[in-house]
């Protein structure tokens, strides 16, 4: 039973990372521009769809394929922001939601058009695929991997957010974005900068999720209600409010699905419908949308 | 006799700033009453407080004898406590014959017929319409509102406030924004309101202060600094010191 | 100008402008009785089309006309096609009372709701609501013996309308009864927004809080709102169960939930029409497409999202509305 609890944890941290990693980039820009952006999911896509590609066709080593998802995703994304959405931060929430919804659907298409409906095959090595006993309890060294690179990342991104130039000039767009145009921040620049940064870590996360929970074109869909979840639980533009809520949700649906699993569903939505009654704003949220 | 408002002792801090401190006035019925001070001086939150978009931490305000003092913001205003905002805030996609329309029937309460037809509420109707002409808003009554000029659009403010049938109107910087040659104008007709009505207003020009008040607040940092008459404000030493001249910068 | 003018009638008639019927909207039912003239093969197709369009109309009435965003409305659409369908296999498959079964039921749970989402905005409504229909959906997943859970209803009976109409297999009686009972509540819908209540509603959509300074009680009015939506979504689902005799759980399902709502927005938020014409134009391309490559119509329906936000930022019928301002203007 405790050897279970700790499995429970390991892979539900894991889980968590994932689903930061998938979420950090939109609770940002949501807070900062409060622009909705569903096609989030569909950069995640992306950078999944292309590591996916550099390893099967190519024959790229895995780790490789990391940095070049997350500069795909980035650079997608960016052109889109700079094209389509960057007219839209004015529109009506709603008006945001369909335009994006759109670009979900369009890239749902796309994926199918290119790479089929079924689930994306990828074989990675095998030291990445194994298990190590420690103290009688088994660990996948793959879910090791994934919570060190997001603990990496959460570090980094913490550490720029509150250290950094950028990072000032970020907290002050999300704080208020007209005091900060006041104060001579160019807050396009730095949100195109932020949304693509954010993309790029959703891509990373598309690439990582593959091993743990498949990669096929409705991904872009599938994800989406828990990359809200993460995001509405945390507290827009939150980072550490972002990492809480994504550890909080994958512990909890890991746990669920293990020991619960006639009422994991029901879990879940008890706690996201109970936290958010309780705090409307999220756990580390200042601001509505 | 009752005095129409009262407060007594309203306190209220964020954190260590106080934006209110121990402030206690009482408002005669049919005063004309002005409140002025420098900007930050808390006169805004004071209308919040008194109207119960802000919560005081300590106080009490009592409206014609009753303590409203834990009354939600809506109960004041059916009480008899109505506000207009220093910036607009108004219905854009209603003309001004509908949004007025509405605050008659809220004060009625005819809003809860989901059945009937609006157009058949001909008192109602009536009612917001001869507001409207009152404040000379009746040519412009089925433009949307938010195509109408801007000083009309602080004139429906007004109309909107009275629609509830107000005993208190507090009307925070009416002038808010629009030109000094037009001000005299729109504080000629909040003068030709009921004498009935008690009115608390905010606003920075001193011309029109000292025409229209019978009685004026100085508030500086939070706190009333002193209220009297026109004259005995106008030559009040501390008042020229805090007040008129910091007004000069502005 | 007409800013001088005197107004030669009372003024209460310039609110009844707003109320008259057009001839467009006379011109729109008639062409809703369309589908029996001329393509009978596509009955069925025309019936959920109208079923959806109440559905997305009762959702317009919350969003569009009180501004809240609800993730969560298929909850009631299901819940009513449930109760519709569960009073149908316990012997009683009346047809219109068995409507009022599955909308009295949907209120009733919307009432309760009501008190919850009357509370909250933004970001934190939209994911309670989600929350919410999540859970009724999986709680009827698990009452396996009551809703059939993943096999579905099945045993549902309808008896012949007003004893007289047999539900034929081509749908011709399905068809009159959904387009009459869709009219009927697009009559009450449309009083409802010319009337005080729907006046407030406006006042709480375009501005909460300047509603709260004239003393109006906003949790009350949308509380109500909500109760009314959750009962037209109640009548759709069981007019769902009534004509196709069945009910599954894709009835209370998140997707539909998030069909409808990008439906509503397509066709045009707050404009009556938005929701039953976006309703035709989602559902007949989702139709059309889908014989192709259920992969075509996620592509075309993708980009037409897009292109009505680009082109018309309020929707199908906002769009339409205008080219018929400029038509109007131009044949003067």
């Amino acid at each position: 039973m405790i050897g279970n609890i700790i499995g429970v944890l390991y892979d539900g941290f894991a889980y968590g990372m994932l689903l930061f990693l998938l979420s950090v980039g939109m609770s940002v820009t949501l807070g900062m521009m409060n622009f909705v952006n569903l096609a989030h999911c569909a950069f995640a896509m992306i950078g999944g769809f292309v590591t996916v590609t550099l390893i099967n066709n190519f024959g790229w080593p895995f780790l490789a394929t990391l940095p070049a998802a997350f500069a795909a995703a980035a650079a997608v994304s960016v052109v889109f922001e700079r094209i389509l959405f960057r007219r839209f931060y004015r529109a009506t929430d709603l008006d945001q939601c369909l335009l994006t919804i759109g670009v979900v659907f369009v890239s749902i298409a796309a994926a199918a058009y290119f790479f089929g409906t079924t689930q994306q095959p990828v074989r990675l090595p095998d030291w990445i695929r194994g298990v190590v006993a420690i103290g009688g309890h088994n660990f996948g060294v793959y879910r090791f991997f994934l919570i060190v690179v997001a603990l990496a990342i959460t570090g980094a991104l913490i550490f720029g957010v509150e250290h950094t130039s950028f990072g000032a000039r970020v907290r002050a767009a999300v704080d208020n974005q007209r005091m900060a145009r006041g104060l001579g921040i160019n807050v396009d620049r730095v949100f195109a900068l932020t949304f693509a940064l954010g993309s790029g870590l959703a891509g990373l996360g598309g690439a990582l999720a593959i091993e743990v929970v498949g990669l096929d074109p409705q991904f872009a869909f599938t994800y989406l209600v828990y990359v809200l979840i993460v995001v509405s639980l945390g507290g827009m533009g939150s980072v550490g409010g972002a990492f809480a809520a994504a550890v909080l949700l994958g512990v909890s649906d890991t746990a669920g699905k293990y020991y619960m699993p006639q009422v994991s569903a029901f879990l879940i939505y008890v706690i996201v419908v109970a936290l958010l009654m309780w705090r409307p704003l999220g756990l580390f949220g200042k601001r509505h949308a | 006799m009752t005095a129409a408002l009262l407060a007594k002792g309203l306190d209220k801090r964020f954190g260590s700033l106080v934006v209110a401190g121990g402030i206690s006035f009482e408002l005669p019925v049919g005063e004309r009453c002005a409140l002025i001070g420098p900007n930050g001086a808390g006169k805004t939150t004071l209308i919040n407080l008194l109207t119960g978009m802000l919560t005081p931490d300590a106080g009490e305000i009592v409206l014609n004898g009753e303590d409203i003092s834990r009354a939600p913001p809506a109960r004041r205003v059916r009480k008899g406590l109505a506000r207009t905002f220093q910036i607009n805030s108004l219905f854009p996609k209603l003309n001004p014959l509908e949004a007025t329309t509405l605050a008659v029937c809220e004060r009625r309460g005819e809003t809860g017929d989901f059945l009937g037809r609006l157009a058949a509420r001909r008192d109602a109707v009536d009612e917001a319409y001869d507001i409207l002409k009152s404040l000379r808003l009746d040519g412009v009554c089925r433009r949307e509102t938010r195509e109408l000029a801007y000083g009309q659009q602080r004139l429906l403010e007004i109309a909107l406030a009275l629609a509830t049938q107000p005993k208190v109107l507090l009307l925070d910087e009416p002038a808010a924004g629009v030109p000094k040659e037009d001000s005299g104008e729109l504080f000629q007709v909040i003068d030709g309101l009921s004498r009935q009505l008690t009115l608390l207003f905010i606003e920075h020009d001193m011309d029109v202060v000292f025409r229209f008040a019978s009685r004026i607040l100085v508030m500086v940092g939070g706190r009333l600094l002193l209220e009297g008459t026109p004259a005995e404000i106008a030559n009040d030493a501390r008042v020229r010191e805090v007040y008129l001249g910091s007004a000069g910068h502005g | 100008m007409s800013d001088a003018s005197v107004p030669a009638k009372p003024p209460a008639e310039f609110l009844a402008d707003g109320a008259r019927w057009r001839w467009a909207e006379i011109a729109f039912w008639l062409a809703a009785t369309l589908p029996y003239f001329v393509a009978q093969d596509y009955l069925q197709l025309a019936g959920q089309v109208l079923i959806t369009g109440l559905f997305a109309m009762s959702l317009d009435l919350i969003l569009g006309y009180a501004g809240v965003v609800s993730l969560g409305h298929a909850a009631f659409f299901g819940l009513g096609a449930y109760a519709c369908g569960v009073a149908s296999k316990w012997g009683w498959g009346e047809p219109i009372t068995g409507l009022l079964i599955g909308g009295a039921f949907a209120g009733i749970v919307g009432y309760g709701a009501s008190f919850i989402v009357s509370r909250f905005k933004g970001l934190a409504l939209i994911m309670i609501t989600l929350g919410l229909n999540q859970l009724v959906a999986e709680a009827a997943n698990s009452a396996h013996g009551l809703t059939g859970g993943a096999d579905g209803l099945q045993g549902v009976h309808t008896w012949d309308l007003l004893g007289y109409f047999h539900f034929d297999l081509y749908g011709v009686t399905a068809f009159w009864y959904i387009l009459a009972v869709v009219f009927a509540c697009f009559l009450l819908t449309r009083r409802m927004v010319h009337s005080p209540f729907g006046l407030a509603l406006r006042g709480i959509r375009e501005n909460s809080t300047r509603m709260v300074a004239i003393g109006a009680a906003n949790r009350a009015h949308i509380r109500k709102a909500f109760v009314i939506a959750a009962f037209m979504a109640g009548v759709a689902g069981a007019l769902l169960t009534e004509t196709t005799e069945t009910v599954s759980l894709e009835t209370l399902s998140f997707q539909r939930s998030a069909d409808v709502l990008v439906m509503l927005i397509l066709g045009g938020v707050g404009q009556l029409y938005g929701g039953v014409v976006g309703a035709a134009i989602y559902m007949v391309a989702r139709d059309r497409f889908s014989d192709v490559n259920p992969q075509y119509w996620y592509f075309w329906i993708g980009l037409l999202l897009i292109a009505v936000v680009v082109f018309l930022p309020n929707g199908i019928v906002g769009g339409l509305k205008k080219l018929g301002g400029y038509l109007g203007r131009a044949g003067r």
